[in-house]
């Protein structure tokens, strides 16, 4: 398999600026021979040439936002270990299980060497002197691809005991997980490598930064975050904060499913791609399905609340989506069209945090079940009015406060900044709330509709 | 120059650098740094509900229950108390209506899958969940699904049952027996909604501490055996205790219904037991409420012992005590035991004892150490779990003094101390120590002296204080070997400090009252060559506690009347000529000691059961049959007596014992004396193995015995041997050997045991089943046995 796809998952030809799926198009893209045949372990020369230190300041100048959800500058969170203690320790998250999102799951099938080759440069200039690289359980072929890597990288001396004959040395250590959601919120992936139940542990006080993996200094880093770095000691940071804009440089990978003409994974720019492009642009996913009319979309992974059709415009800016009332979250775009069941699409989302819940904090592991019991039951046509309030109220008793949703023109509704206050210690208990949130403060015409057809039977009638 | 008063510099006290100004509620308050905000407004009275917290484990922060707010860089945040430290100027409010907002929220949520089975429910009435869902909660419930379903109970183990639909999932149970007890034997499984407290297959939370997850849950999802439907919690009545059950000296509430004995707690005494307890003191109530307790005096008659009244055994008792006296002086009169009662019996004892001239008095039964062990510098149990090296000659704490075990554990595993531990056989601490070095009998004096030689030993103790920890690892070895190594430490470490762990309840108070002089096997020998006319037994049985069960048979066979007080019957006083039945725990007032000498007070909750009297009592009425005043007519006026006339109990004053609930601990007297040299070690015979014969938790002694819940835990009479000398011998697992000594033979089931050390074999004291007594001679300094396969 040496050929070419024209338009392979993740891949769609075009003159767009490439930087993480620059090798997609190849079939043989995961292999080292393709690899090294394109640039291959040039950016881990390029490091190893310089004092780590260096490729710690034009990490920071490049302001890589990293990729799993929070959008915390890379280059800032390398130097928040403490200085002077051995060992410190890179994770790789790739327990990439939000709903919507198969970005990582791409990049480690396809890019393998890739992913590699950043660690390898993150080990460099952070000082770290051993990584870990956790992989999702049900990704059997990104954890077969990523071994073989592994073991080609290791052969070829790339990783392990001086690293190209320099004084560099780090050894990378795979991990397949269990299949938990939240063994990707970071503190449980650390649990969970340590050997323990898959359960966050509360920060504050320790960031995993200072108290982390077997109690030492910890950072952990999504793969596309990563994926990055090779593009970027090969082409220089002005290279790459040339492309998106200053406060979100570079090219993002966004995941796009549901009611679409081409559902896939594709690079976009940061912070000027915007969702309509995405959604309609012809080069990305062409419109909606059968032309029908966009209802609402999820702009960030699964636990993002929704926009519609008036947020199409809003680019891919955290600075914007935040006060718009979401976030970019995981890079996953889901997009339902007019004929979509709005409670029921909410409880599918719900139904997905519930049952995901590590069963840890109170609010999370019985509000989270409550909400899905109600929302079931609407769906099934068995709601009371009374519902509707008590989701709101077991959502507050989840996340304080209002809870941020997107402003609707036709409702007269003004949007609440994004983030949510919590009284959970993860983002699950929130996430399994923020779909009902949403659909209940955007749509709630249709719960309404179907406790309606329920109120209708009389009192006292034989069920 | 003349200085006036006014003219002294009188320095202002230098600023504590740990405290830290918080405010709380509108109120500056003082908090000390590191400390959480829950415990500062614990001391400041300001209540912040919880359930997942405790203030002896780590914060999880997992019920989210005791959420308040603090100012934040973007206005007011809410955290959790349990696991947000004061920092200086910090604005905390409990009070807000978002605070009682999500506290209202939690509460619903915490009840929403709750069975709300209040009235069924043990707990009800002391209930954390139904106490705070009335004070914080939202007054009703507006989940209408259909709740969680488990089977209910289930047994976790032959101690506790689990009810997983009442648990709340707070991690108390879980987290006390993974962080304290050591014993992480329950853990939550599945997921989210579905998640549970549970077991592991087919591996049952044996662990000695269950105990204490009943007492600290917060709900009434796990209730243990010996308590379960007894009593509500209204209807009990409370009085503050020490068990003396072991020498540990646990502080505990005892409590009753109806006169009747039902559980004991834990209390939460800080220089002690940290609120815990072991299974064995928790559940030892029940041996108070046996059957078998004794309700009437005992005469021997030709048709046995018969039951008669008080002023008839007591007249009896004096004329067989001054006959005994006026034909062969008082030295025909021995007394042994005492360490079961109170400081009060002892010294009412001991004051009738050296009225009568008495010279043969102790406390110990040949299975502990010299009572010179005293005379050393002294470290309390808190010394020994902040010292910065623990030196441990000590037998198996973990089986011994389990909540000694619990406190040294703490302190290794949280590497606040090293453990440098000399032991016969692998023991509980050995996995947290810093070095182990395990030591065939006899080899003890040899082991310390090159251990102590080794450069990193010497750096580690030169670092910090050393706190000595000695006892009796080995009951088939005498204690010269202990005795000599001690020297030897406190020779080359002479700051060290000593904490001697002898196990018996009161046996340091029963020594430093009075009750000492002699030592029990030169007594039994003594009586087995005839020289005892007349032995007195306070509440102790040689047969299953003097290890040289041949000896203890003669001598009771060589003396011509046993007097016996006690609770109930047992081997050694079933041939007495007259038996007194004793006053039991919680029947009697009264202070104890443990084994640092820390002197509490005791409290009589129950109904003497019959007509038992307190030895102390039958002390005093016995100098009355025998025309001895004693000056001492209440127990009152014998603590207050002891107070005045034995220097080391002189701080522990009635009026300081009322005022510390933690006690007084007794004033020290050092001397030097000369050092026990080591015996040379005796050539290993033509027998092969060396014997070690030590104690577990659950034993045949009457405590556990008596306990219908804590009998069946006592293992039966093995020997255990390593695996490889098992194999070099032939037998199996389970299999039936015959180990013999220079005494006898018995036949007994061997198991395979990597803690056991090889060429040695070893046994638990005091099993049922063929007794390992008869295999040891106090008068040689180790037993060596030989093992054959049948």
């Amino acid at each position: 398999m040496t050929g070419t796809y024209s338009h392979a998952p993740g891949f769609i030809a075009g003159s767009r600026p490439k930087i993480v799926t620059s090798r997609f198009e190849y079939q043989d893209s995961y292999t080292l021979e393709r690899y090294l045949a394109t640039d291959g372990y040039q950016g881990l020369r390029a490091a190893l040439s310089r004092p780590a230190t260096d490729i710690h300041e034009d990490v920071k100048n490049a302001t890589i936002l990293g990729r799993g959800g929070a959008g915390f500058p890379a280059g800032t969170k390398w130097g928040l270990t403490p200085q002077g203690v051995f060992p410190k320790y890179l994770v790789v998250n790739g327990d990439e299980s939000e709903p919507g999102t198969y970005k990582d799951r791409l990049l480690m099938e396809r890019d393998p060497h890739q992913l590699i080759e950043g660690c390898l440069i993150a080990c460099y200039a952070a000082g770290l002197s051993q990584c870990f690289l956790y992989i999702r359980g049900e990704m059997a072929v990104a954890q077969e691809r990523v071994a073989t890597a592994l073991n080609e990288a290791y052969a070829a001396g790339y990783v392990g005991r001086n690293v190209l004959g320099s004084s560099f040395s780090v050894d990378i250590v795979l991990h397949w997980g269990a299949g938990a959601y939240v063994v990707g919120e970071e503190t449980a992936l650390i649990e969970s490598l340590e050997g323990n139940r898959g359960m966050p542990r509360l920060k504050p006080p320790f960031f995993p930064a200072a108290i982390g993996l077997y109690g030492q200094p910890t950072i952990v880093n999504n793969v596309e975050t990563l994926a990055n770095l090779p593009w970027l000691l090969r082409n220089g940071a002005e290279a790459y904060t040339a492309i998106g804009t200053k406060t979100s440089p570079g090219t993002r990978m966004v995941a796009v499913s549901g009611h679409v003409k081409r559902p896939g994974v594709f690079e976009i720019i940061n912070g000027t791609t915007t969702f309509r492009d995405l959604i309609y642009g012809e080069e990305f996913c062409g419109g909606i399905l059968g032309d029908r009319e966009l209802k609402a979309f999820v702009p960030g992974g699964g636990s993002a609340p929704w926009f519609t059709a008036d947020q199409l415009d809003l680019p891919f800016e955290a600075s914007q989506i935040g006060p718009a009332g979401s976030m970019l979250g995981s890079g996953a775009v889901m997009v339902m069209d007019e004929t979509t069941d709005i409670p029921a699409a909410a409880l599918t989302l719900t139904r997905f945090y519930a049952h995901e819940s590590c069963g840890k904090c109170t609010p999370c592991r019985e509000g989270g079940t409550w909400l899905e019991r109600i929302l079931s039951r609407i769906v099934d046509g068995k709601g009371t009015p009374a519902d509707l309030e008590q989701l709101i109220e077991v959502g507050t008793s989840i996340c304080p406060g209002d809870f941020p949703h997107a402003s609707n023109e036709k409702l007269g509704l003004s949007a609440v900044p994004f983030p949510y206050k919590m009284n959970t210690i993860c983002f699950v208990g929130p996430s399994a709330y923020a779909p009902v949130n949403s659909a209940l403060v955007l749509f709630r015409e249709e719960f309404e509709a179907k406790i309606t057809r329920r109120n209708m039977i009389p009192v006292g009638a034989a069920l | 120059m003349t200085t006036t008063e006014e003219n002294i510099d009188v320095a202002s006290p230098p600023p504590d650098p740990n405290a830290v100004s918080i405010v709380l509620n509108g109120r500056q308050v003082a908090a000390r740094k590191g400390e959480f905000i829950i415990a500062a407004a614990d001391r400041e009275g300001e209540y912040i509900p919880r359930f997942c917290y405790h203030s002896r484990m780590s914060s999880v922060g997992m019920c989210r229950q005791c959420m308040v707010e603090v100012e934040g860089p973007r206005g007011p945040m809410m955290v959790v108390s349990c696991m947000t430290p004061v920092a200086e100027g910090q604005i905390v409010r409990t009070d807000t209506d978002q605070v009682k907002r999500a506290q209202e929220g939690m509460i619903e949520l915490l009840l929403a899958n709750h069975p709300l089975d209040c009235p069924v429910c043990d707990k009800g009435g002391e209930c954390p969940l139904q106490d705070q869902a009335f004070s914080h909660g939202p007054g009703e419930s507006r989940f209408i699904e259909e709740k969680r379903h488990f089977e209910k109970p289930i047994a976790i183990s032959e101690l506790v049952l689990l009810d997983r639909e009442r648990c709340i999932l707070c991690d108390r149970c879980t987290r006390f027996a993974d962080e304290v007890a050591g014993d992480p034997l329950i853990h939550f499984i599945s997921r989210g909604n579905n998640t549970q407290v549970q077991t592991f297959p087919d591996e049952p939370f044996s662990s000695y501490f269950s105990g204490n997850t009943v007492q600290i849950c917060p709900v009434g999802a796990l209730t243990a055996k010996p308590y379960r439907f007894k009593a509500r919690p209204w209807d009990l009545e409370k009085s503050e205790s020490t068990c003396t059950t072991c020498a540990v000296g646990c502080r505990i509430t005892v409590e009753s219904s109806r006169d009747e004995l039902v559980r004991y707690q834990g209390v939460d005494s800080d220089p002690v037991n940290h609120g815990w307890l072991c299974d064995k003191g928790r559940f030892a109530f029940e041996s108070v409420k046996s059957d078998d307790r004794l309700e009437l005096p005992l005469v021997r008659t030709a048709d046995g012992l018969q039951a008669t009244s008080w002023s008839s055994a007591l007249t009896l008792a004096g004329s067989l005590i001054s006959e005994a006296i006026a034909a062969d002086g008082p030295s025909s009169v021995a007394i042994i035991g005492g360490a079961r009662g109170t400081n009060e019996d002892a010294f009412a004892w001991a004051s009738l004892g050296r009225a009568l001239g008495i010279e043969s008095m102790s406390a110990q039964l040949a299975d502990g150490l010299p009572d010179s062990v005293f005379s050393y510098p002294q470290a309390t149990i808190d010394d020994a779990a902040s010292a910065s090296t623990v030196i441990l000659l000590a037998p198996d704490l973990k089986e011994e003094l389990p909540i000694l075990y619990l406190r040294i554990r703490d302190a290794a595993s949280k590497r606040r101390s090293s453990l440098i531990e000399f032991t016969p056989r692998l023991t509980g601490l050995t996995d947290y120590a810093w070095k182990s070095v395990g030591v065939e009998p006899g080899n003890l004096p040899a082991a310390v002296a090159s251990t102590l030689s080794e450069s990193d030993v010497a750096q580690r103790v030169a670092s910090g204080s050393v706190v000595v920890l000695v006892g009796r690892s080995n009951l088939a070895e005498q204690d010269v070997f202990t005795m000599a190594a001690l020297d030897q430490i406190m020779a080359s470490i002479p700051s060290a400090t000593v904490l001697p762990v002898l196990r018996r309840g009161n046996v340091r108070g029963a020594v430093q009252a009075g009750l000492s002089g002699a030592s029990t096997v030169d007594i039994l020998q003594r009586a087995a060559d005839g020289k005892v006319n007349c032995l007195i037994l306070l509440g102790s049985d040689p047969i299953s506690d003097v290890p040289d069960s041949s000896l203890v048979r003669r001598a009771l066979a060589g003396v011509q009347h046993i007097i016996a007080v006690d609770t109930l019957l047992h081997a050694s006083t079933r041939d007495a000529s007259i038996v007194f039945p004793a006053a039991a725990f919680a029947e009697k007032d009264g202070t104890t000691t443990n084994v640092e000498g820390r002197v509490t007070q005791l409290a009589r909750k129950v109904t003497n059961r019959g007509t038992a009297r307190p030895d102390w009592m039958v002390a005093l009425e016995l100098a009355d049959a025998l025309n001895i005043d004693l000056a001492m007519g209440s127990v009152s006026e014998v603590h207050d007596h002891l107070v005045r006339t034995v220097p080391t109990f002189a701080t522990a004053t009635r009026s300081a014992l009322a005022a510390n609930p933690d006690g007084v601990v007794m004033a020290h007297a050092h001397h030097r004396h000369s050092p026990v040299l080591a015996p040379t070690i005796p050539e290993r015979s033509g027998f092969g193995y060396r014997l070690v014969v030590s104690r577990t938790l659950y034993d045949a002694g009457h405590v556990v015995a008596e306990s219908p819940s804590l009998a069946p835990l006592a293992p039966s009479a093995t020997v255990h041997m390593h695996p490889l000398d098992l194999a070099r011998l032939g037998a199996v697992e389970g299999a039936h050997v015959k180990v013999a000594s220079s005494k006898t033979s018995i036949v007994i089931p061997v198991h395979s045991d990597e803690r056991v050390l090889r060429g040695t074999v070893w046994a638990s004291w005091n099993q049922s089943g063929p007794n390992i007594g008869e295999l040891i001679d106090a008068s040689q300094l180790v037993t060596d046995v030989s093992v054959e396969n049948l």
